[in-house]
């Protein structure tokens, strides 16, 4: 599994050489790895379905315990060849779509990217694994979104994609960290066995709160919806990718992985069913008030993403089956119908349902893909829409108290969506003439054949559902309810419960489809789209625009140019900060085992501070010097009376060194001026002393608690015996610590060249009067020399 | 610029005494205070003395070798000091000792510490006389008239 | 004796720090060189005192005859000071290259480094969406 994972990153870093060489037939070649991976992955659907998951374990940062590790079970499988199979017919579709494109090869890497985090995520089994796919997924979307990225519209869109989604991720990190702490393991297949220790942890509802954020932002639940109809901005092969196998659907797969550890409580079934009916409902609804194809599809995926979501919720054994079922079902319908938008636009240059129409005879693959997508995602039979409806339908009727709300819900919104269906799936085709100005042929063969072999899978699976039922279902199903669930789908139950629903979805949806010229810009639609489709959009702009002149306000009130202010502002947090849980939590006494004070010791600390105070009053630069240096020698005198010899005599000959340099340097610059309010000096003094308190408060607090002198007796006893040195410090200088004393003379060094090149570039810089007063300089030295 | 007379022929005698001593303050450092930075401040005082007396061109005839020679022959020293051990199959920069018996009874007890001290001593000094001489070659001589205007 | 040069290094950290919050770069590399010899009083301090005791071994014996001077903190200060003075001198330097192309010492002058754009151009040229 590592290498099927790997080697689609590998395609992704050499698909723009490729796709150099290959030209139009890009596609097809980039095509072969995915569907390669996926017949790998259909391999193990067997092995999986026996009730086996496949567990693969790479050592990946040892020292830190992280391992790359796989976990194949039935619902990894099932997203694992959702991800490869589309992804492989909408690699050779691009190839259509975007020939010609001068980025041709940037796409390909970018969409590969997109596919191989998508398929990581799905198998990863270590959490931080799965987190980094999960981000690189947020990422990818972003490139891809934002690919026709000239246009602002589409930045912006992309950007909501990668904050909203990415914002998600953090929160998600955050629970799956926690998870961690409760669970002890960092592997997902070892967690699924400790549901029970988790639902009783008091980190329980944190954690779920965090989860659900990650996963609400992904699938683009309310309140995050507005993110994912934005990202229809993003090429076509890009949407159907994105809306039908890949991102959307993480967040649902990561609420189906999780929901044996996390299900099972009212927080989880209400949260979920809840938010989940109400994106449903809404959403469905919503994309009736479009004419975009794309953007209706859009809102018909946040549609469904509400359904799993709410399905997942309820958690029943019916209620995992339907959504199992129902993630197969659109991710063919959806997949195939993005196509058969991009076709249409492809070939015509227009999406909008008013403007298409007649185009069967022109173009009639695309027209029986379209059609038998459409019809599937309508729910109608003998399709495998209808199975998904009729499943839905039955896990609501069995789903309890609340199952009367799932009912409703469902379908209301499942009667939106066949409206929807209808009108994305006939209104192209049927019809008088549209109003296009390009002439309309058929699409080459790589932009029909996906939609035709995702929409014949529709038909296929509808009248024979022993294809997938007891195999990949029953899997993904059993894995999801962590024990194994025998079912059969069939098109016909016999007339009960669900196909009175379902009839009553069909009345309502045909109904609605009928009056679709009426509802769509009637009065209703226009406010419920102004208030649930574009203020959250808009608050989100304005919430970054705020964002963005918020921390330009506090960036100019911190950082605003003056270096003081800087340092003032530095001191007085640590004043604030220190200074306060010092005043909390210390207490602080005077040190007790101290040495007592000498006369000449106190004279000498006396002078010390004398000489700073009188450096910090005087104007006189020459006399702040001056105090400088006494107080270094004082300083000097110290190290000398306390036992450190080799301090005294480096002291010595540092101060000497350095009034040396001052007096040379200073003579070159003018007095000390510059004179502030007394105000701000009153402030700086204030702050600067406080400093100085908290310094010594620390200091004495340290002095009142014994001192530990493991390291230097050691380093003592074994100056001798080890280092054959009878000065310790010393050896520690040349020896115990000679790596330490190197970095420091390669500072000094460094200190030395930076001086060097500072001066030498003045010189060369010099304008000539000065030049000509160096080279008299120079004469002179040259002659004292020869003299 | 003029140089004093009284500080030219102090110099003189001071400026090898100086040397001398921050040979012995580098050698005795293992076993007394003193030592490679101490050793190398002193040598490097004594460049920048030299300097003071007769002038930075004349100093850097005396030194020999330009400064920033010392700070890289220093720094190979101190790591050629460690790579030493490493040949030895020993961690970086773990000390290594020989004894050597000289002809006439002198016993000479050398570790490569020494070695690592030696390229202290030598990066303190071509520090100190890099700083001095660049700062001292751009001196108050140069820019008098800045000075006559702003002090 | 530890408590009083906790007091004086505490003492020596507050000039510092107002002399480098000051307009003058000159005071401002003034208070550099206090703030090197603050922090290294401080660390001595911290170390313990002990009087006339160098952590020197006596020849003859393998080990120093207690009560000596803690060596740590005295190797830490050693390499301390010399790096305090590269920094002073390169600082010194800096300030002396920066008047030659300012001509001036004032430090609030000196603002090349923050200018008042980007960010103010950029909101107004920013749109916000509808």
């Amino acid at each position: 599994m590592l290498w099927a994972v790997l080697s689609i990153f590998v395609l992704a870093a050499v698909a723009p050489f490729i796709a150099r060489v290959t030209k139009q037939a890009t596609g097809w070649v980039l095509g072969l790895l995915p569907l390669a991976v996926f017949a790998y992955f259909a391999q193990q659907i067997g092995p999986v379905a026996d009730g086996t998951p496949i567990r693969q374990v790479h050592a990946w940062v040892p020292s830190l315990d992280l391992t790359l590790s796989f976990y194949l079970d039935g619902l990894s499988l099932l997203f694992a060849l959702l991800v490869t199979g589309i992804g492989t017919l909408i690699v050779v579709y691009a190839g259509g779509y975007m020939h010609g494109h001068d980025q041709y090869g940037r796409f390909f890497s970018q969409l590969l990217l997109f596919m191989g985090a998508m398929l990581g995520l799905v198998v990863a089994d270590n959490i931080i694994a799965f987190f980094i796919f999960f981000e690189l997924t947020s990422f990818a979307s972003y490139l891809l979104i934002g690919f026709y990225h000239t246009d602002e519209d589409n930045r912006q869109a992309a950007r909501k994609a990668l904050v909203v989604t990415g914002g998600g991720g953090l929160a998600l990190l955050a629970g799956l960290l926690l998870l961690q702490q409760v669970t002890g393991t960092m592997e997902f297949s070892e967690m699924l066995a400790l549901g029970d220790t988790v639902r009783a942890h008091p980190y329980y509802t944190g954690i779920f709160v965090l989860v659900i954020l990650g996963a609400f932002t992904k699938s683009a639940q309310f309140p995050f919806h507005f993110w994912l109809p934005a990202a229809m901005a993003g090429p076509t092969p890009v949407s159907a990718y994105l809306h039908s196998a890949t991102m959307v659907k993480a967040g649902v797969f990561l609420l189906a992985r999780l929901s044996p550890v996390l299900g099972g409580t009212d927080l989880w079934l209400y949260t979920l069913v809840s938010f989940g009916a109400f994106t449903m409902v809404l959403s469905a609804w919503l994309g009736l008030r479009y004419t975009d194809l794309k953007q209706i599809l859009a809102y018909t995926t946040v549609m469904v993403l509400g359904l799993l979501t709410m399905l997942l919720g309820v958690g029943t054994s019916a209620a995992v089956k339907a959504a199992m079922v129902f993630i197969l079902v659109h991710a063919l319908y959806k997949g195939a119908l993005f196509m058969m938008a991009g076709s249409v636009d492809h070939e015509t240059g227009t999406r909008d349902v008013l403007e298409l129409g007649g185009l069967r005879s022109e173009m009639p693959y695309t027209m029986a893909g379209g059609l038998l997508a459409a019809l599937s995602m309508a729910g109608l039979p003998p399709l495998f829409g209808f199975i998904g409806k009729e499943v839905t339908y039955e896990a609501a009727l069995g789903a309890g108290p609340i199952g009367i709300v799932v009912l409703v819900a469902s379908v209301l919104a499942n009667a939106a969506l066949l409206a929807g269906a209808l009108v994305v799936g006939i209104k192209p085709f049927f019809g008088g003439e549209g109003s296009f100005t390009r002439h309309p042929h058929e699409a080459p063969v790589s932009m029909w054949l996906g939609p035709g072999i995702l929409a014949t899978l529709g038909l296929a699976f509808g009248l024979v559902p022993s294809l997938v039922d007891q195999t990949i279902l029953q899997a993904a199903t059993g894995a999801v309810l962590q024990s194994p669930y025998e079912f059969y789908l069939a098109l016909w139950h016999g007339i009960n419960a669900p196909l009175i629903a379902s009839l009553v979805t069909f009345a309502i949806g045909f109904a609605l489809y009928v009056q679709w010229a009426r509802v769509q810009p009637s009065g209703f639609m226009q406010a419920l789209d102004g208030f649930f489709g574009r203020r959250p959009a808009a608050a989100f702009e304005r919430g970054l625009f705020e964002m963005a002149r918020l921390s330009q306000w506090t960036t100019r009130r911190v950082q605003d140019g003056t270096f003081r202010h800087y340092l003032l502002t530095v001191l007085s947090t640590f004043v604030v900060l220190v200074g306060s849980s010092l005043l909390l939590q210390t207490n602080i006494q005077w040190p007790t085992e101290v040495l007592g004070v000498r006369y000449y010791e106190a004279a000498l600390a006396g002078i010390i501070v004398l000489a700073a105070l009188v450096a910090v009053r005087t104007h006189e630069r020459f006399i702040a010097i001056l105090a400088l240096s006494i107080g270094g020698y004082a300083i000097a005198l110290l190290y000398l009376l306390f036992g450190a010899p080799d301090l005294a005599m480096t002291q010595f000959t540092i101060e000497t060194l350095s009034i040396i340099i001052l007096v040379i340097v200073l003579l070159n610059l003018p007095g000390i001026s510059g004179q502030v309010s007394l105000a701000s000096r009153v402030r700086d003094a204030v702050v600067a002393t406080g400093v100085g308190a908290i310094i010594t408060t620390i200091a004495l607090t340290v002095l009142s608690t014994p001192l530990d002198r493991y390291v230097s007796d050691y380093l003592a006893s074994r100056s001798y015996t080890e280092a054959r040195g009878h000065n310790i410090v010393n050896v520690i200088l040349v020896d115990f610590r000679a790596l330490d004393t190197m970095g420091e003379i390669g500072v000094l060094a460094m200190a030395a060249l930076g001086v060097y090149v500072l001066m030498r570039m003045m010189r060369q810089n010099r304008d000539t009067p000065e030049a000509s007063i160096e080279s008299d300089d120079k004469v002179l030295t040259e002659a004292e020399e020869t003299a | 610029m003029i140089y004093s007379l009284i500080l030219q022929v102090a110099t003189r005698l001071l400026i090898p005494l100086l040397l001398v001593f921050s040979v012995f303050m580098l050698l005795r450092g293992h076993s007394h205070p003193g030592g490679g930075f101490v050793g190398g401040l002193i040598a490097g005082s004594a460049f920048v003395l030299y300097a003071f007396s007769r002038g930075v061109g004349a100093a850097r005839q005396v030194l020999r070798f330009e400064p920033q020679t010392l700070l890289g022959v220093g720094l190979a020293c101190a790591l050629g000091s460690g790579i030493l051990a490493l040949i030895q199959g020993e961690a970086f920069l773990t000390g290594l000792w020989a004894d050597l018996y000289l002809p006439g009874g002198i016993h000479l007890y050398l570790g490569s510490t020494l070695i690592f001290d030696i390229g202290v001593f030598l990066v303190v000094i071509g520090t100190v006389v890099l700083m001095m001489f660049s700062v001292e070659e751009r001196g108050p001589a140069v820019i008098p008239s800045r000075r006559n205007d702003t002090s | 004796m530890e408590a009083l040069l906790a007091i004086v290094s505490g003492i020596l950290f507050a000039c510092s720090f107002y002399l480098m919050m000051r307009r003058n770069l000159l005071r401002f590399v003034i208070g550099l060189i206090i703030l090197g010899n603050a922090a290294n009083l401080l660390i001595f301090t911290m170390g313990r005192l002990t009087r006339d005791h160098p952590p020197v071994i006596p020849y003859g014996a393998e080990l120093p005859i207690e009560p000596y001077a803690n060596p740590l903190p005295q190797a830490l200060i050693l390499t301390a000071i010399v790096i305090s003075f590269g920094l002073l001198v390169f600082a010194l330097v800096l300030v002396f290259r920066n008047y030659l192309t300012t001509n001036t010492l004032d430090a609030d002058t000196l603002d090349a480094a923050e200018p008042d754009e980007p960010l103010d151009v950029h909101t107004e040229t920013r749109r916000l969406p509808a």
